[in-house]
């Protein structure tokens, strides 16, 4: 026989205000099984605490019922409570008396008749309570981050410090990301690259970072501090231990491609470092483009024309590192938490008919802009326009394109826009005097240090002509072009002839970015960017445990936004992994073997994929909880069709027991 | 709880949205009648529709399942079942004898204490207008 405490707590005046307390603990002393009943004035207080603590030692009373505020505000409180008096803490049931009654009920009888119904409830399915107990887990202390741009590489050098192995994945041949395609930064004019590449050094000498470019995250298994991870090594061609990366084969190499790194604008070898100061200084061969691969891919078939063969690359190689023998590889690593930083890409401005839809070739994005602003770039840092190599002395500016336009489903502000359209204009002026910018622009959005300062800058300094209002069309004429707007805050339509419009994209999370997401079982909004547990206090947490978000691939930031958010993930993933044993929550499913048939209709309805087979002794298939996995949402309950699932805290007897007691009385 | 106080309306709501829906109605102080029994579940997708059918086989009056709205389930995906599963069930229940109306499913977020209190309000007088359930 269960000896149930019942505790009614007067929150001061706020239950008892309203809720005849007294009245609750009579009724409660002649519940079923309840031995004891008290109330107190402040229950979570030190000395109603105490009270609990004697009562449940005197009283002998193996389960407790509290009627007080939400379960959701004191329960892990009173879970403590009792189990500082020796009894199991989840032998405990929160009535909400408060919340959900006195502060929403001003007649008394009507309060005091729900509250005493509230509490029979409570009573009826903590009688039905068992002992829970958190099972502790063993973890990997290493840590995966995806993703090698300006938050992968904060993320990594941060966990790698605190003394946890860091395993760094890139896909691209180097690590530096969005940020290393920048030439300058707002609002110091720091140089990108100066800023970035001793960084990215540092990633690569770090002695607790396993840096591995040019690969992808195929397949992720396990939980939180056993994730086990199947990662794509692509084939480089190259025998980086041999390499000493002195740019010999990349110099000789007769192929030319677009640069992907210099957004196309310039162009690169078949076998290639993505821009001077990659890291690795290593190159791979871009298989797809190579001469020779082209010629052995030829040799399968010998359809068509037979083309050149090269191997330039390995006669002029001095170590002999070209291997060509590398194959696409799968390596299986372990780690404790995975960080996903995989970045964005600039919105396809194409989309945008008025602006030309990508037919013009002096209308350009600012990323292209940036590239040939940048001294490392295609045109050596002359701002050169891309259709005939003349200089632009008019340049006209488009705010918010892809963001904050529903008409191409991006609502939202990418934040960074307003800003790095500020420094083109200030710096087109440093580069040539002689620039006149206009820029179109919706609202300067300017929120930051020293941002209001540096967009002033661009209009008082620079003679910037920011002009309200949206751009009509764009045409050619002649060798310029027309650019049709209005400014709306004088309400005419404005007219300029610009030799270079700069049309300033807007964020929108990497290709594959839900992909990963899924792979990872971690959610994404309907633009693909990564969903954080809470939006305000759990930034750089998601709803799989372990599994942490940062910099632009959770929504658009800026620079310094990115490094903190990669230093908090980096935070949480140390917290993670300091731990010698986690523990999981023991309000998990439950599976009766001897109920199970097997059929795996849990399964199907299991988001966190924790309902795994099992054989029995006399070699049945059933399933089986893994309680690390599990998060106790109920969903497998509903779907067993021969009821053998169960859920702790919250079984389908408790559930009952409430129904039962509150219309039977 | 007697003919005379009006219907009893069980509500069975979930942990993360719709009982925060509710914390958020009591911390802001918005009244609505004191019909309604809830009961918390971890998600919407938890409540079995034999339960409901229980409810009203004991003799309650009307009953409320409240989630996340769809798309913000905690479990990522549990609110589309229950979606689902309801949406069956409210199909049957005229099927069984007891008018449809006697049951709602409703999407109630954390912030939502406003709603919450509205939609309490509305269905019991909806309940109240409806009056008890004829002896089945």
């Amino acid at each position: 026989m269960s000896r149930i405490g019942v505790f009614v707590c007067h929150c001061g005046t706020n239950i008892g205000g309203v809720v005849n307390v007294p009245e609750v603990v009579e009724a409660a002393r002649h519940m079923p099984l309840v031995a004891y009943a008290d109330e107190n004035k402040y229950t979570c207080s030190e000395v109603g605490q105490a009270s609990i603590r004697d009562a449940i030692r005197e009283q002998r009373l193996d389960r407790v019922v509290i009627a007080s505020c939400s379960p959701r505000m004191h329960e892990n409180t009173f879970r403590r409570t009792v189990a500082a008096a020796g009894l199991n803490p989840y032998l405990l049931e929160i009535s909400n008396i408060r919340e959900h009654c006195s502060w929403v009920h001003s007649d008394s009888k009507d309060a005091t008749a729900k509250a005493i119904d509230l509490v029979s409830m409570a009573v009826a399915k903590v009688a039905r309570h068992e002992s829970l107990f958190p099972k502790q887990v063993g973890l990997t202390k290493r840590a995966l981050i995806i993703g090698g741009g300006i938050t992968g590489i904060q993320a990594a050098l941060d966990i790698a410090s605190a003394g946890h192995e860091v395993v760094l994945v890139e896909k691209e041949p180097s690590i530096g990301g969005r940020m290393s395609q920048l030439d300058k930064t707002f609002p110091t004019l720091d140089c990108s690259a100066c800023i970035l590449t001793p960084k990215m050094v540092d990633v690569a000498q770090h002695p607790n970072i396993t840096l591995l470019t040019y690969s992808e995250v195929k397949e992720v298994r396990g939980f939180v501090g056993n994730f086990e991870v199947d990662i794509l090594k692509k084939a480089k061609m190259v025998d980086y231990v041999k390499c000493t990366g002195c740019g010999t084969c990349w110099q000789a190499c007769p192929e030319r491609i677009p640069s992907e790194f210099d957004m196309g604008l310039g162009s690169r070898p078949a076998i290639y470092i993505p821009f001077a100061q990659a890291v690795p200084n290593k190159p791979v061969i871009d298989i797809a483009n190579c001469r020779y691969e082209k010629y052995l891919k030829w040799k399968e078939t010998e359809e068509g024309p037979e083309p050149p063969q090269c191997r330039i690359c390995e006669g002029v190689c001095p170590t002999e590192a070209i291997d060509r023998s590398q194959k696409d590889e799968i390596i299986t690593e372990k780690f404790g938490a995975v960080v996903v930083t995989t970045g964005f890409k600039t919105f396809d401005h194409s989309v945008y008919g008025e602006y030309g839809g990508g037919r013009y070739p002096d209308v350009i994005s600012s990323l292209e802009l940036e590239r040939l602003m940048s001294a490392a770039g295609p045109t050596g840092g002359e701002v050169l326009r891309p259709s005939d190599g003349s200089h632009p002395k008019n340049v006209v500016f488009i705010q918010c394109v892809g963001s904050r336009d529903d008409k191409v489903g991006r609502p939202y502000c990418s934040k960074v826009c307003c800003m790095y359209t500020a420094k083109h204009a200030i710096m087109l002026r440093e580069h040539d005097s002689e620039v006149q910018c206009y820029v179109f622009y919706i609202d300067v959005r300017a929120g930051g240090k020293d941002f209001e300062e540096f967009a002033r800058r661009a209009q008082d300094e620079t003679g910037a002509l920011y002009l309200r209002g949206r751009v009509s069309q764009i045409y050619q004429e002649g060798k310029n072009l027309k650019v049709m707007g209005e400014d709306s805050l004088i309400g005419r339509p404005v007219e300029i002839e610009a030799d270079l419009v700069v049309l300033a994209t807007g964020m929108e999370p990497s290709d594959n970015a839900d992909l990963i997401a899924q792979k990872l079982n971690i959610s994404y909004n309907t633009y693909n960017f990564l969903i954080e547990a809470h939006p305000k206090l759990r930034p750089v947490e998601t709803q799989t445990d372990g599994i942490f978000v940062a910099g632009t691939c959770v929504g658009p930031r800026d620079i310094p936004d990115c490094v903190a958010h990669g230093g908090a993930a980096a935070a949480k993933v140390v917290a993670l992994l300091s731990q010698d044993s986690l523990t999981t929550d023991p309000l998990t499913s439950i599976i009766d073997p001897m109920k199970c048939v097997g059929c795996f209709a849990c399964k199907e309805v299991c988001p966190f994929n924790a309902i795994e087979e099992q054989i029995t002794r006399d070699k049945r298939t059933i399933a089986s909880i893994n309680e690390s996995l599990c998060k106790g949402c109920g969903l497998c309950i509903v779907a067993c069709r021969p009821g053998a699932i169960n859920l702790r805290g919250f079984t389908s007897q408790q559930l009952l027991s409430e129904v039962l007691t509150l219309v039977r009385g | 709880m007697s003919a005379d106080n009006g219907p009893l309306i069980i509500g069975f709501l979930c942990n993360w949205c719709s009982y925060a829906g509710a914390d958020m109605a009591g911390t802001s102080r918005i009244a609505y009648p004191a019909n309604i029994r809830i009961i918390r579940v971890p998600c919407s997708g938890r409540v079995d529709p034999l339960l409901i059918v229980k409810c009203f086989e004991e003799g309650a009056d009307a009953v409320l399942v409240a989630g996340c709205h769809p798309g913000d389930c905690h479990y990522n995906e549990g609110n589309y079942y229950s979606r689902r599963r309801f949406a069956l069930l409210r199909a049957l229940l005229d099927f069984m004898g007891i008018e449809k109306e006697r049951f709602q499913v409703k999407w109630v977020s954390a912030s939502e204490g406003k709603r919450f209190a509205k939609i309490i309000t509305e269905f019991t007088e909806d309940m109240t207008k409806l009056g008890a359930r004829k002896a089945s």
